[in-house]
């Protein structure tokens, strides 16, 4: 069976072991038992701040592999909706002295209408069009929060309270979040809403002309989208406890894409490594100081052309 | 009063009538065709019953329901499915969750349920799953149900394709040349599901260029050519239109 052969998309070749194996149902057990014994082996506050990060940067690709992966939309301005719920947190937070999880409420409502905002109007556009206009959204929400008050212009805000002082606690507060996050995310996927989601990816018109409202689908992908990005914004402001619109530009959308189409497209685990391999690996080659980021990119490069459907693609084999 | 009818459409791309008056109606159950040759406008009538298309003029009525200016998805929610000239599975996914797309509009199910499974969520799942497996009973697919549907052959492609059309449970089915790209074996079975078809109580309207196949399983004949209506009625009476002849059957239609 080949193991290192160049595959394409739409080709099929029978699974190879390793893949069997990573389509057991154990592996969602398997990743979060991985991520609550990691602070035994490693609890230094720089560890435990790179692990953090990596969670909230899952949350993040569980989000944008709903609007990308599940339903085929390009959006290159996904960062947006992090700076929404990050914003809304941290602002409410410091001028109303509430405690941040008294925020996420409010945070759920203004991203879904940041969702309906942005999405309303875009929805309509195909393709390439919609990515530019979401590249656009992004910026503007960055720029608009660079230049208001009550976002607290170039400089932020700052003294955001934490959700949990105690860093190890926060980091299992993330962990059991996000995991709910993906967990969420993957039966939406497995769900009526999620297969009318494949139908409109895969083929626009004949979902239509099955009865699916095609418009209100895409808007209801986008909303969930901007949910699970907004909420991992709550997260990122209290692991930080400060934000600034410096933490949202287009590298990070263009970094959270990249998660979802190196991990595979549509496949939550797959987005799930691929988040944590795009968050922790330029830590990993710290060591080549400034050529860390060329060895990044040249192994991103590597692993597409080794494997373009990702590293753990969704499949399209059903079990009986 | 009939199922489907269709009086006066017209429809126009800028200068050029695709469909310049066409009317007819379908009745509950019965086998239609429309034929023509090429660019006749036989898929653009289909396009506007189903939404796609907005005529220029014209009244399309579904039981005395409007269905004009409707959008595709409120059509087929109104008993309207249809099948594509050039197949539009959808191509990734598997052929079960092909079927299953027909089922959307009956599923029970909510974002609530989906994220907590419960019963309901589960109930609805295996209800829907049964169905597609019903479906593609009835269309004899013999290929793998669970791989991804641009695997299986051609004429089993067209099969899910008709298979996922009635899941939707439609009154009125579009079906856009069926029979095409189909060897002869298959055309016959083909012929058979559509017969079929007509047995659980769905009307069929039918595009299709195998006359053998038309004349076989029609009540009634619509011809169209470059946009108008040329002839209406039962396929022997078509047969030997003068007009039809000249349009479309040519010499052939003697030899």
């Amino acid at each position: 069976m080949s193991t290192t052969k160049v595959r394409r998309l739409g080709t099929d070749k029978p699974p190879t072991r390793a893949s069997r194996l990573m389509r057991n149902k154990w592996a969602g057990t398997a990743g979060l038992l991985i991520a609550l014994l990691a602070p035994f082996v490693d609890a230094t506050p720089y560890a435990l701040s790179i692990m953090t990060s990596a969670a909230i940067a899952v949350m993040l690709a569980a989000g944008l592999n709903i609007v990308v992966g599940y339903c085929g939309l390009l959006d290159l301005g996904y960062v947006a909706f992090f700076a929404v719920g990050a914003y809304t947190s941290g602002v409410l937070a410091t001028r109303f002295d509430l405690p941040l999880l008294a925020t996420v409420p409010i945070v759920i409502v203004v991203t879904v209408i940041a969702g309906i905002i942005i999405g309303a109007p875009t929805l309509r556009l195909r393709s390439d069009y919609l990515a530019i206009v979401t590249l656009g959204f992004g910026e503007i929400i960055r720029i608009t929060a660079n230049n208001l008050d009550v976002t607290g212009g170039p400089s932020g805000i700052y003294g955001i309270p934490h959700l949990v002082e105690n860093k190890v606690l926060f980091y299992y507060v993330t962990v059991v979040v996000v995991s709910l996050a993906v967990l969420g995310a993957a039966r939406l996927g497995r769900s009526r809403l999620g297969r009318a989601w494949r139908f409109v990816r895969e083929d626009e018109d004949a979902a239509e002309a099955m009865g699916v409202h095609t418009y209100r689908v895409k808007l209801a992908a986008y909303i969930a989208g901007a949910v699970w990005g907004g909420l991992a914004g709550v997260l990122f402001a209290s692991q930080l406890s400060a934000i600034s619109p410096g933490s949202f530009t287009f590298l990070q959308s263009a970094l959270v894409l990249m998660a979802v189409v190196l991990g595979g497209m549509g496949s939550m685990p797959g987005v799930v490594i691929g988040a944590v391999v795009i968050s922790l690996l330029p830590e990993v080659l710290r060591g080549l100081a400034d050529y860390r980021f060329l060895l990044f990119g040249i192994l991103l490069i590597i692993v597409m052309l080794l494997r373009p459907q990702g590293l753990w693609p969704a499949r399209s084999k059903e079990v009986s | 009063m009939s199922l489907l009818s269709v009086e006066d459409l017209r429809l126009s791309f800028g200068g050029l009538a695709a469909i310049d008056g066409l009317s007819f109606s379908v009745d509950e159950a019965e086998i239609v065709s429309v034929i023509g040759p090429n660019g006749a406008g036989k898929t653009s009538a289909f396009n506007c019953v189903t939404g796609f298309y907005r005529p220029t003029s014209g009244r399309i009525t579904l039981r005395d329901k409007n269905l004009l200016g409707l959008r595709p998805s409120a059509v087929a929610g109104l008993g309207v499915a249809r099948t594509f000239q050039n197949l539009r599975l959808f191509g990734e996914l598997s052929v079960l969750d092909n079927v299953r797309a027909g089922s959307h509009l009956w599923l029970r199910q909510s974002v609530l349920d989906a994220l907590l499974h419960t019963p309901r969520y589960r109930r609805s799942e295996r209800e829907c799953t049964e169905q597609a497996h019903h479906w593609l009973d009835f269309v004899g697919l013999r290929g793998d149900r669970y791989g991804a549907a641009r695997n299986l052959p051609y004429g089993e492609q067209r099969r899910t394709e008709i298979a996922r059309a009635l899941a939707r449970r439609p009154d009125l089915l579009l079906l856009d040349e069926p029979a095409a790209g189909l060897n002869h074996g298959e055309k016959e079975e083909m012929l058979d599901l559509i017969r079929r078809i007509q047995g659980l109580g769905v009307a069929i309207v039918l595009i299709e260029h195998d006359m053998g196949l038309v004349m076989e399983v029609s009540e009634r004949v619509v011809v169209l050519n470059f946009g108008k209506e040329i002839a209406d009625g039962r396929p022997e009476d078509v047969r030997e239109n003068p007009a039809v002849i000249e349009a479309y059957l040519g010499s052939d239609a003697h030899a």
